[in-house]
Parts: structure tokens; sequence; C-alpha cells
């Protein structure tokens, strides 16, 4: 019997390598990115687990919207990452420092 | 065991593995086909759960576009990716000691998790038993949520304008049509006529 706690396990754990990536690859942008991608993911298994057992539709509405901002930023990201590539030669995040912020 | 239990398992087990891979992975093309992995077994997932229509959105959203976008701009950049791997093993201490502090915290916050007893009574859209899923997710959406529909759209919209014009440029070295100078031609000063004499050319 799967329970709600095996998906929320699952869940978890995903988040958090997500966030191991994030340490991991500290200067590779796109991984980065994909990193970003997968808590993103995560959370969404969590929505619809709990939308799933909780019997709630609105957990599965809210993945549809979680899904478009993550779209959005994907896209984002990577048209930022693609003019930077293409005005410094590379995308090592040390060097994202034109604005000396 | 059921057929359900292997399946939430072998989902589950390629979601953890694909994910791991993604970011261990020294070859960002194979850490884009490790995110594939982790996004379809997801949307396995998703079906186990009785989310028919967000496992079909994930697997055309994600694996169709958005991790396709991640391999274009992976093979379309040059870049020495051997180089910003070298320094990996310097921050792998601090982010397992990271990790296993937020495991730790994640499984204390779930073994004491319980629902609250009237969680049931406050439910927003009880999933109805005699409709799909799709039917009743779009009744919900084309009714109660239209106006976080067509702000979801707006942010598309937006993203879109916004890629477009971070990406765009305009080459000075290739040929372009200019359809104003095309329209505004006057043949009085696009031909010339000429006496050219015989044997002699112009």
């Amino acid at each position: 019997m799967i329970t709600l706690e095996h998906y929320l396990t699952v869940a978890a754990m995903l988040f958090v390598i997500g966030i191991f990536g994030l340490f991991l690859n500290r200067k590779n942008v796109i991984i980065l990115l994909m990193s970003i991608e997968l808590m993103l993911l995560s959370v969404n298994i969590n929505l619809v687990a709990f939308s799933s057992y909780m019997n709630d539709l609105v957990g599965q509405v809210f993945t549809l919207f979680v899904l478009t901002v993550a779209a959005a930023e994907a896209a984002i990201g990577l048209a930022i990452l693609v003019s930077f590539f293409r005005i410094r030669g590379t995308i090592a995040v040390e060097d994202v420092n034109v604005m000396k912020g | 065991m059921g057929a359900a239990v292997f399946a939430f398992y072998l989902f589950a087990l390629s979601t953890i593995t694909g994910g791991l891979f993604t970011v261990l992975s020294r070859n960002p093309v194979h850490s884009v086909l490790w995110l594939i992995l982790s996004f379809l077994s997801s949307a396995g997932l998703f079906i186990l759960l009785g989310a028919e229509f967000v496992a079909m959105l994930m697997i055309i959203v994600y694996v169709g576009a958005v991790a396709v976008l991640f391999l274009f701009v992976v093979m379309m950049l040059d870049v020495d990716f051997a180089s910003l791997k070298a320094e990996m093993a310097k921050y792998l201490p601090l982010g397992l000691l990271i990790v296993i502090v937020l495991l730790m915290e994640l499984a204390m916050g779930l073994a004491v998790w319980v629902p609250s007893d009237g969680a049931k009574m406050v439910l927003g859209a009880p999933i109805p038993s005699d409709t799909h899923n799709t039917a009743a997710l779009g009744l919900l959406i084309y009714d109660q949520y239209f106006l976080l529909f067509q702000l979801a759209g707006l942010i598309l919209l937006v993203a879109m304008i916004g890629a477009i014009v971070l990406t765009l440029r305009h080459r000075k070295d290739v040929k372009r049509q200019d359809i104003l100078t095309q329209i505004y031609r006057d043949p009085d000063e696009a031909i010339s006529l000429k006496d050219v004499k015989p044997g002699q050319g112009l």
C-alpha cells in the first residue's frame, strides 16, 4: 500500500538533490538552472500527491501554474545566458560581475 | 507486491536516479538526458496518483519544450565544460553537510505530521467521481480560476517577448531585404539609357 508519505519522501529527496546540485555546480549556470527545475518538479509532486490523497482538485490547478512559471523561468534564464555568452564568451558564474553587485 | 506498488517504486527510483545524475554528470548533454528521465518518470508517478492531465502536460511541456531548450543551449554554446567541473570536489563537503541537515529537518517534519481532522471539511474543489480528470480540471480552470489562467498566459507572453528581445541581434554583415527602399524605388533613377557605340562597350 502506497501512502502519501511515500510520495512526500520522493519529493523531499528530489528537492534536496536540487539544492545539492546548486552547491556542487557553482560555476555552471546551465546545471544551476536544471537544479532549479528539479526543485520545482519536487514541489509539483508534492502538490499532486496532496491533491490526490486529500481528494482536492485545486492542487492540480496550482501544479499548472507552477509549470507555467517554471517554463517561463527556463526560457528567460537561457535567453540571458545566451546573450551573456555572446558578450563575455564564458558562462562561469564568477565572471558575472559587470554590474559590480 | 501489486503492480501499482511495483510501478511506484520503479518510477520513484528512476526519478531520484535521474535527478542525482543530472547534478553529478560530467557532460551537460548527459545531464539534460538524465533530467528528461526524471521528468518522464515523475509523469508516471502523476499517472499513478490519478492526475493524467498533469502527467501529459509534464511530458509535453517539460520534456518537449524545456528539456529540448536546455539541450539546444548546451549544444549551441561553445563552452569548455571540463574546466567548469574542475572545482566540483571543493564544494562537495559543504553541499553534503547542507543536504544532510536539510534531509534530517524534512524527516523530522514528516515524522510528526498528521492531517488535521477538519482538513476534509475545507476542500476547495472535491475530485468528482463521475468525470475524467481532464474534464474536471477544465471545468475548474475555465470557471473558478479563469483570471489566474489568463495571467498564466500573460506570464508566458512576457517570457516569450523577453526571450526574443534578449537574443535578437542585427548583424551588419548579412544582407537583408529592405521593403521600404524597394517600394520607393523610382524608375527614373533605377534605369539609365546609354547610347553604346558598336564595338566599344561601356
